[in-house]
């Protein structure tokens, strides 16, 4: 009787353990989703403000788009915010669209993860294509 | 109570369980009325087989949580003359929890949740150790002082937006509880709690609406208190520490 005890005791404490150590990497995780998306926010911040600002000068100034293209291929520094913006709305995109799917559909776990992973890939590659093409 | 309490208005309560409906009493209007006064009178007066809770009637046992006009309140501190200044009152079971009979709601989820977020102290030191010393003017003291008022009435709960799209969302009662006792100098419970308020119904589901801060009866700021845990949980993880 006392073995069966222990033995109970045992897997009831394994169990913990198991589910302390799956709930520790849901709470990582979690935690490490708000921070980088509040890090991408506050990237997108300044780069929204730079783009919109560029469009504004591009229009004032008549700029075409011929001219526009030939701007971004004559220096590096335009690809490369382009390619931060990117970055930082391939990340930005996938991790607000998480509670949106969670609390309209009521869908969250390891599927829609898979395929939001999936989301964030194709913005990636879609944005660096885009800006690999600016760069020449 | 004053003598012109010849004339009445009309008061719709909700009876029944989930799929009850509302149906309407004439009660007598009184000088300085609370919603919990009219609740009583029904109850008292009209159909005893009215079901509705309430304990000290001045706003320290947070039972008499009910909807009142389509909005949480503390009913015995909420007088008709602030909610139904156009004469129609409402009065339903609060929002997001098991509605038990009539005003009546099943509070087992809602405290349920007080320990998923493991809302009790951890002490640090035992009944052989000195008291601790926790200076009243101290930063220490003072964070738990914004927080510790709680009363467990559950207007937050049924105020938040994110509990009605996210029904294992912790809420902010629960994760203002937690936060107190992070907060709470002489508390042990460290890395185990910001661990059991992370995750997809916990701080970071808040989508910070202010709901919660805006009805609590005692003025607390849940919002804030999640906001903390977030930078708290975030800190954590940055650290390592999580």
């Amino acid at each position: 009787m006392a073995s069966g005890h222990a033995e109970t005791n045992g897997i009831v404490r394994a169990t913990n353990a198991q589910a302390d150590a799956q709930w520790g990497r849901h709470a990582r995780f979690a935690a490490w989703r708000f921070v980088l998306q509040r890090a991408s926010a506050a990237v997108l911040a300044v780069c929204v403000v730079i783009h919109l600002a560029s469009i504004i000068y591009g229009v004032r100034h008549g700029l075409t788009s011929q001219a526009i293209v030939a701007r971004m291929h004559a220096s590096a520094i335009w690809p490369a915010f382009y390619a931060v913006f990117v970055v930082a709305a391939a990340v930005h995109a996938p991790l607000g669209l998480r509670p949106i799917v969670d609390e309209w559909l009521g869908l969250r776990g390891r599927g829609v993860d898979a395929v939001l992973a999936l989301f964030a890939c194709v913005l990636l590659a879609g944005g660096v294509y885009a800006v690999a093409s600016l760069a020449g | 109570m004053s003598r012109d309490a010849e004339s009445t208005f009309a008061v719709h309560i909700w009876r029944g369980d989930a799929g009850g409906a509302f149906r309407r009493y004439d009660v007598p209007r009184r000088a300085s009325q609370t919603v919990l006064d009219v609740v009583t009178f029904v109850q008292r007066h009209v159909d005893p087989s009215l079901a509705y809770r309430y304990a000290c009637r001045v706003g320290m046992c947070g039972s008499c949580a009910m909807s009142v006009n389509g909005k949480a309140r503390w009913t015995c501190r909420t007088h008709v003359d602030a909610v139904a200044a156009d004469g129609a009152l409402e009065i339903a079971p609060l929002n997001h929890l098991p509605v038990v009979r009539d005003l009546v709601v099943d509070m087992a989820p809602f405290f349920d949740k007080w320990a998923k977020a493991r809302g009790s102290f951890v002490p640090t030191s035992t009944r052989r150790d000195a008291f601790a010393r926790v200076e009243p003017s101290s930063a220490e003291r003072r964070a738990v002082d914004a927080t510790i008022e709680c009363i467990g009435c559950a207007v937050c709960y049924a105020s938040c937006d994110v509990v009605g799209w996210k029904p294992d969302y912790l809420g902010p009662a629960a994760l203002n509880r937690a936060f107190t006792l992070v907060s709470d100098v002489r508390d042990g419970a460290g890395a185990a709690r910001l661990r059991a308020v992370a995750g997809d119904a916990g701080c970071q589901a808040c989508h910070t609406h202010q709901s919660c801060t805006e009805r609590c009866p005692k003025q607390l700021a849940p919002t804030a208190s999640i906001a903390s845990l977030k930078r708290l949980v975030a800190l954590a993880a940055i650290k390592g520490k999580l």
